[in-house]
């Protein structure tokens, strides 16, 4: 292969420029469509269990009883929906969704209580969201053993003998995320994958559009190479691409509020990475596909995978070891370790270079793939 | 070496379908060649084997020197195309493309100024520049195709019906150019349908089913099937060729 010309490299950006400036709808959307989608999934991405809909049977109502229901609705965990008095109407209530748990007081509740006789609450959980069952049994575990653990020590005072001493302590304190909120580790990600989403489909097209309209025919038969077509073609779209990852990352920030820890500059220097292997895995489409029809359709099965795989949705250390090394295909897989880690812990390149290796080497196989696939033909 | 274009049995199967078959043809350089036949019968096929845009079945060829099979890069750089359906960017003005395809073809600033100059004039399209190519009429985009391809000086021009569709000034135009650019010492090859443009070229090649008919100049094909003009000529060979494959057929 003969060595790469700038001069048709260049006049190919120039090109590209022009048609993109005067494609006014498509740049639009290249611009405001991630920041729609950040705002559409950065409040419906949010596995955080608040507010747990409870329904509450207290059959001995009583100064006791209402402050163990109390000591639920503190949580801010569960919160009180209705008051009831029969199963009937908790079961109808759970079938029909309007609360996921039900707390029921039995009638001997105060007396056994006032002489300090062992007594048990029931809880029924709706379980078919395993997330806001799991959250419920474990919060509601907690705060009734809380209750009896208090209740053992004014027991004891009143005996003389004085404080209950636990033999056995933990001290947690959570690093990077100090409230756990899962907004704080979504909204990274969720960078990551609209921007992938996005950048994917502009490029998508490109090669596709110039093969339905014919100006491909032409463009062949110049003596332009390959490596400079493509490179042209997506040079434009880094500088889009960044344009909008740079507004999505600030709406990230001061919008929902998520801090960036580490190092901007490093981030944005990553991103530029992972923007032009987003556009490149673009371009493979545009070779692979006839139609763009078709290249929407592959983009598109491209992204299921990218979000199952990546560890967007689910944590990569907790599947399989095959599967994981699929995800090793995904370049997203690579970019979220990148913006969680900046993003959250603050960490630089000495922490993420694995990451970087990963995602260079994918570039690299990618823009190869492409350009054996591009064929200077019209078949 | 005096000859432009040499084919030797090519042939491009698409599936069962045989589009081109066993075609052996010459082009002399510095000569009009005129390829024609009817709808459907190989010419475009033909050309885009020639120009490198498809790889042929089988047989071989040289353009200017150069293998179709291996060295379909060098042919690129010395040939002018032109393709049946306009294929300029739409979305970018006259200029614009001129300055696409000089960039693409390397011209330096300096020469990239005088060609585009030159090929504006000569192509009549002064004054519009700035105009987008989709919204150029016919004749106009055939003019803009014509100049970006000659923007690299080739020594061999490929036109696939560049008059199709065209008025006839402008048809008049475009020929006056042919025949100037072939006075330089461009070796042109051309598809037509209008038998007027076909009498005025120095050799015919006529193509019917993919097979290659008849050659010759003009005068020399009127004489051998004894009829007064280049119409009748290829309406004969046109109804000899169906009754020999009916026959052909009939017997099988
Ligand atoms: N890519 C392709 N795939 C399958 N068949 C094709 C393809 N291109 C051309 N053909 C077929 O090959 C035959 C020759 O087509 P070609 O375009 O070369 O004809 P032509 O002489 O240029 O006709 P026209 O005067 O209409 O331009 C036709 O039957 C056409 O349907
Ligand atoms: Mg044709």
């Amino acid at each position: 292969m003969r060595h790469f010309v700038w001069e048709r490299y260049w006049s190919v950006v120039k090109k590209e420029v022009i048609q993109i400036k005067r494609d006014r709808p498509s740049l639009a959307i290249a611009l405001v469509m991630p920041l729609m989608l950040l705002f559409l999934f950065g409040y419906a991405v949010n596995t955080d269990v608040n507010d747990i809909q409870m329904a509450v049977w207290n059959q001995s109502p009583s100064a006791a009883s209402r402050e163990l229901v109390d000591q639920f609705v503190n949580t801010r965990v569960f919160e009180v929906a209705a008051h009831v008095s029969s199963y009937k109407e908790i079961e109808a209530m759970l079938d029909d969704g309007s609360v996921n748990v039900a707390l029921i007081i039995g009638p001997d509740y105060t007396r056994k209580r006032d002489r300090n006789e062992p007594v048990d609450v029931q809880m029924l959980i709706n379980g078919s969201d395993p997330n806001i069952a799991r959250t419920a049994t474990s919060q509601a575990q907690l705060i009734v053993q809380h209750q009896a653990i208090t209740l053992q020590e004014m027991k004891l005072q009143k005996q003389g003998l004085g404080e209950l001493e636990q033999p056995l302590g933990l001290d947690t304190r959570v690093l990077f995320n100090p409230n756990m909120e899962s907004i704080v580790f979504n909204i990274p990600g969720l960078i990551g994958l609209i921007m992938q989403n996005v950048t994917m489909i502009l490029t998508a097209f490109s090669l596709v559009r110039e093969k339905e309209r014919g100006t491909m025919e032409q463009l062949i038969v110049t003596p332009i190479r390959p490596l400079e077509l493509m490179l042209g073609k997506i040079t434009p779209y880094v500088g889009v691409g960044l344009f909008s990852f740079c507004l999505v990352l600030l709406v990230g920030t001061y919008w929902f509020g998520v801090p960036i820890k580490g190092s901007i500059s490093l981030l944005v220097t990553l991103s530029v990475l992972f923007l032009v292997t987003t556009l490149l895995l673009g371009i493979f489409i545009s070779t692979v596909a006839k139609t763009q029809l078709q290249a929407m359709q592959m983009a598109f099965a491209f992204i299921l995978p990218s979000v199952l795989l990546s560890g967007f949705m689910f944590p990569r250390d907790s599947m399989p070891l095959v599967i994981q090394w699929l995800g090793g295909l995904v370049p997203l897989t690579y970019f979220l370790e990148i913006l969680r880690g900046i993003f959250l812990k603050g960490v630089d390149i000495d922490a993420l270079w694995k990451d970087v290796v990963g995602m260079s080497s994918f570039c690299l196989l990618i823009l190869t793939v492409a350009i054996l696939r591009f064929r200077k033909k019209i078949e | 070496m005096n000859t432009a274009i040499q084919c030797e049995q090519l042939t491009k199967r698409f599936g069962d379908r045989v589009a081109v078959n066993s075609l052996t043809l010459t082009v002399p350089r510095g000569s009009i060649y005129g390829f024609l036949g009817p709808n459907g019968s190989g010419k475009s096929t033909t050309i885009r084997m020639l120009c490198g845009l498809l790889t042929p079945t089988t047989g071989k060829g040289t353009v200017l020197g150069f293998d179709v099979m291996s060295q379909s890069e060098e042919i690129k750089q010395r040939i002018g195309y032109m393709s049946q359906k306009f294929s300029l960017y739409e979305d970018l003005t006259v200029e614009e493309n001129l300055d696409f395809y000089a960039g693409v073809y390397r011209l330096g600033a300096g020469e990239r100024k005088e060609r585009k100059a030159e090929l504006i004039e000569m192509a009549g399209l002064t004054g519009r520049e700035k105009q987008l190519a989709g919204s150029l009429s016919g004749g106009w985009k055939q003019r803009l195709a014509l100049s970006c391809a000659l923007l690299h000086k080739p020594e061999l021009l490929i036109l696939d019906e560049p008059t199709a569709g065209v008025d006839p000034v402008s048809r008049r135009i475009f020929w006056d150019v042919i025949h100037e650019l072939a006075r330089q010492g461009i070796t042109v090859l051309v598809t037509t349908h209008y038998m007027d443009e076909a009498q005025t070229c120095d050799w015919i090649g006529f193509i019917f089913f993919g097979n290659l008919l008849a050659e010759g100049t003009p005068q020399e094909l009127i004489d051998r099937m004894g009829v007064g003009n280049l119409e009748d000529v290829f309406i004969d060979l046109v109804r000899q060729e169906e009754a020999r494959q009916a026959a052909g057929e009939g017997v099988r």
